[in-house]
C-alpha cells in the first residue's frame, strides 16, 4: 500500500505552498498530486511553478501527478486544462470528464479523480478502455461498495490494469457551485471576491445554530464539517486499496502521515480526535463515527 | 422551443399535456431516477399508459434514468432502460456512462439526452459524452447566461436548460452533501435530503427543522417554515447567522426567455416531478402562454405581471431568483 498527498484544496500563498512541498520531498510520501482543483482565479502558482515543484519532488523520489480543475465553465479554463493534459511529462488526474476527453484524444493514460461519477464495474471498465490507470473512488463510497464492485466477474480480466486510490484523511470535498461561498460569507460577489479565500488557509467553518460543525467553506467548494479520518480502517484496506490519499491540512499533515504509516497493519491504532468522522467507508452517513 | 414539464404520476402527466406541455418527463418507481420519493413515479404499466396518452396527443415522453448504478444491482438500471424503450419512450435521460453505453449499444435508435446529473458544464465534457451518441445535453444550473451562450455558440448539440423550479446551487451529480448528512445520496438513492430523515420540533415557540438530527433551521412564528433541504438552511459563520449557501427560493427564468430563444436553446425544463397535478397544471399554463407570446413576436416579449404572480405563488418561500444565470447571484 502506498500513500499519496492529494492536491492542496485551500488557497495558500506561494511561499507556503513551496514550503509544504519541500517538507513533502523530505517525507515518506510516495505520490504527490499538484495543482489547483477548486478555483481558476487562484493564481499564486502557475503551471510552470507547479512543474518546477514537480521536478523537485521527482528528484526526491516521489511520483508526481498533476491534478486538474473540477468545475470547468469558461473556455479559458479549458485552454489552461489542455496545457496540463499536454504537459508531456507527468501523469494527470482528471477531475472532470472534459479532461478525460482531452487525454483520451491524445492517447494519454490518466488518473480518474474523486469528483468523476464512476460508481460501478461497467463505468470503470469503459474508463479503463479510455486510458484510466488509477481510480480514485467518489468520496461517498463504502468499503462494501468497493468490495462488491471489485468482485464483479466483468472486470476480473482488467483487474491488473488499474490501481485503486481512496481519500482517507482530510475535510472531504462534498460539492462545487457556480457561487463562491467564501466571497458570500464576506458579503462580496464572486466577481469582486478579491481572492479573500487566501485569508482562510483551512477554509471557513460553518456550524449549525446549536453548534455542530456542518461544513467548511472553501471558495466554490463545500467541504465536510468534520475531518474524514480512516486511520483505524487501514488494516481492512489491504488488498483492496492500493493508494491511501491524505488531503493536505494547514497543520500536521506529515505527523498524520507518520501515524497512518505506523498503523498500516493495525499496530498503532489512534483514538479518533473530536471533530473527525469515518462514516462513508463504514456505510453510514458521511459525518458519522462508526 | 419545447416546453418540457415534470410528472410524478399519470394525473400530473395528463395535467401537463392538457395545459400545453410539448413533452413530459417521468421516472420509474425505484432508485434509477433522481426523484425517488415514496408514492411517486410510474411502474411499467403506468409508464405504458403514460406513453400512450402522450402519443395520442402528439407530444413526447422522456424517461429519466439518471442515477448511478450499484455494482450489485446493475440489472435494475438495465431493466429500467429496457422498460422505458418497451413502453415507447421518445427519449431517455441518462447520466451514468455505463447506462449511456448500454442504451447506445442496445437501442441506438432511441434518443439519448444527457441528464443534468452528468454535470456537463463545458464543451470538452459535452464532447466526451458524444461517444454515447447523446443528441441533447441538459445544462447544470451552475452556469451563467454568458456561459450558456458560449456553449450554445460553440457546440453543435441541442441544449436544454432549467427554466423554473427548485434550484440546485451545486453542480448536480457531484454533490455529496445529502449523503454526508444522511448516508443517502442523490447519485445512488435518488433523493436529496430524504423525507425519512426530516424531523420537526417545537421549542419555546420556535419551529426547528432537522435532517438526521442536524439542526437545519429555526423559524419564528411569523416565518414560513421551508423543507429542510440542507443547502438552504440557516447556519453560523464566525457569529453571523444567515443562509450560508442559499435562501429558500425557486429558479425563475421568464425574463430570460428572449435571450434563451435567441441562442437556440431547444428545450425549457420545468423542475418538480415531486409536485401535485394542480401545481404542474398552473405552471404549465403560464409557461405555455409565455412561450407562445414569445414565439409570436420575440423582439417585443414582455413578462406579464399575472404570470409572475402565479409563479411566485408556486415558489419556495414565495421568492424567485435568476440563480447562476445572472452573474450577481454568484
Amino acid at each position: 500500500m502506498k500513500f499519496s498527498l492529494g492536491p492542496i484544496q485551500y488557497f495558500w500563498p506561494k511561499a507556503q505552498v513551496q514550503q509544504f512541498y519541500r517538507q513533502a520531498a523530505d517525507s515518506a510520501i510516495d505520490i504527490v498530486y499538484l495543482g489547483e482543483t477548486v478555483c481558476s482565479k487562484r493564481r499564486e502558482l502557475k503551471l510552470d511553478d507547479y512543474l518546477q515543484l514537480a521536478h523537485m519532488l521527482r528528484e526526491a523520489g516521489k511520483q508526481v501527478c498533476l491534478s486538474t480543475m473540477t468545475l470547468l465553465e469558461a473556455p479559458s479554463e479549458l485552454r489552461e486544462l489542455r496545457r496540463y493534459c499536454e504537459n508531456g511529462d507527468f501523469l494527470v488526474e482528471a477531475n472532470d470528464v472534459g479532461a478525460i476527453q482531452m487525454l483520451q484524444e491524445q492517447g494519454i493514460t490518466f488518473v480518474c479523480g474523486p469528483a468523476i461519477s464512476c460508481y460501478n464495474q461497467h463505468a470503470l471498465r469503459r474508463l479503463v478502455g479510455m486510458g484510466l490507470q488509477r481510480w480514485v473512488l467518489p468520496v461517498e463510497l463504502s468499503e462494501q461498495w468497493l468490495r462488491d464492485l471489485l468482485s464483479q466477474s466483468c472486470i476480473q480480466d482488467i483487474r491488473d490494469c488499474f490501481q485503486t486510490e481512496l481519500l482517507a484523511f482530510g475535510h472531504l470535498p462534498l460539492a462545487w457551485s457556480g457561487r463562491c461561498f467564501t466571497a458570500r460569507s464576506e458579503n462580496r460577489s464572486k466577481d469582486q471576491c478579491e481572492l479573500c479565500c487566501i485569508k482562510y488557509p483551512e477554509g471557513r467553518t460553518v456550524t449549525s445554530q446549536d453548534g455542530k460543525q456542518v461544513f467548511v467553506l472553501n471558495g466554490i467548494q463545500t467541504q465536510s464539517g468534520e475531518r474524514y479520518n480512516l486511520i483505524n480502517q487501514l488494516p481492512q484496506m489491504q488488498g483492496l486499496v492500493d493508494i491511501v490519499r491524505l488531503s493536505p491540512q494547514h497543520e500536521g499533515t506529515f505527523d498524520w502521515l507518520a501515524k497512518f504509516k505506523a498503523n498500516l497493519h493495525g499496530e498503532a491504532p489512534q483514538p479518533l480526535p473530536g471533530g473527525d468522522c469515518n462514516g462513508y467507508w463504514l456505510q453510514l452517513a458521511g459525518m458519522a463515527v462508526g | 422551443m419545447e416546453l418540457l414539464c415534470p410528472a410524478g404520476s399519470v394525473p400530473a402527466l395528463k395535467a401537463a399535456i392538457e395545459h400545453g406541455a410539448d413533452a413530459v418527463y417521468v421516472g420509474l418507481k425505484d432508485e434509477t431516477n433522481a426523484r425517488h420519493f415514496a408514492g411517486l413515479n410510474l411502474d411499467q404499466l403506468k409508464l405504458a399508459e403514460a406513453a400512450d396518452y402522450v402519443h395520442r396527443h402528439g407530444r413526447k415522453l422522456h424517461v429519466a434514468i439518471n442515477t448511478f448504478a450499484h455494482p450489485q444491482s446493475w440489472q435494475r438500471w438495465q431493466d429500467a432502460v429496457d422498460s422505458a424503450v418497451k413502453a415507447g419512450a421518445d427519449a431517455l435521460i441518462l447520466a451514468d456512462m455505463a447506462v449511456l453505453g448500454y442504451a447506445a449499444e442496445r437501442y441506438p435508435k432511441v434518443e439519448r439526452h444527457l441528464s443534468v446529473q452528468a454535470s456537463a458544464t463545458n464543451a470538452a465534457a459535452i464532447e466526451f459524452y458524444r461517444q454515447y451518441g447523446v443528441s441533447r445535453v441538459v445544462l447544470p444550473r451552475v452556469l451563467s447566461l454568458q456561459q450558456v451562450r458560449a456553449l450554445a455558440r460553440s457546440c453543435s448539440i441541442d441544449l436544454e436548460v432549467f427554466a423554473f423550479g427548485s434550484l440546485c446551487i451545486m453542480a448536480e451529480g457531484r454533490c455529496y452533501l445529502s449523503s454526508y448528512f444522511t448516508g443517502e445520496s442523490p447519485n445512488t438513492a435518488g433523493a436529496c435530503s430524504p423525507a425519512a430523515f426530516v424531523r420537526w420540533d417545537e421549542h419555546d415557540g420556535q419551529l426547528e427543522s432537522r435532517l438526521n438530527g442536524v439542526l437545519i433551521d429555526r423559524f419564528a412564528p411569523d416565518e414560513t417554515a421551508g423543507y429542510p433541504t440542507l443547502c438552504k438552511g440557516r447556519f453560523d459563520v464566525d457569529g453571523e447567522r444567515y443562509h450560508v449557501l442559499e435562501e429558500p427560493t425557486s429558479l425563475n427564468t421568464l425574463s430570460l426567455l428572449p435571450e434563451l430563444y435567441k441562442e437556440g436553446i431547444v428545450s425549457l425544463k420545468i423542475e418538480g416531478r415531486q409536485r401535485s397535478p394542480a401545481y404542474v397544471a398552473q405552471l404549465t399554463k403560464v409557461w405555455r402562454q409565455a412561450i407562445d407570446t414569445l414565439l409570436q413576436d420575440p423582439a417585443h416579449f414582455e413578462v406579464a405581471a399575472n404570470w409572475q404572480q402565479v409563479l411566485a405563488g408556486l415558489s419556495e418561500g414565495s421568492q424567485t431568483t435568476l440563480g447562476a444565470y445572472h452573474r450577481s447571484w454568484k
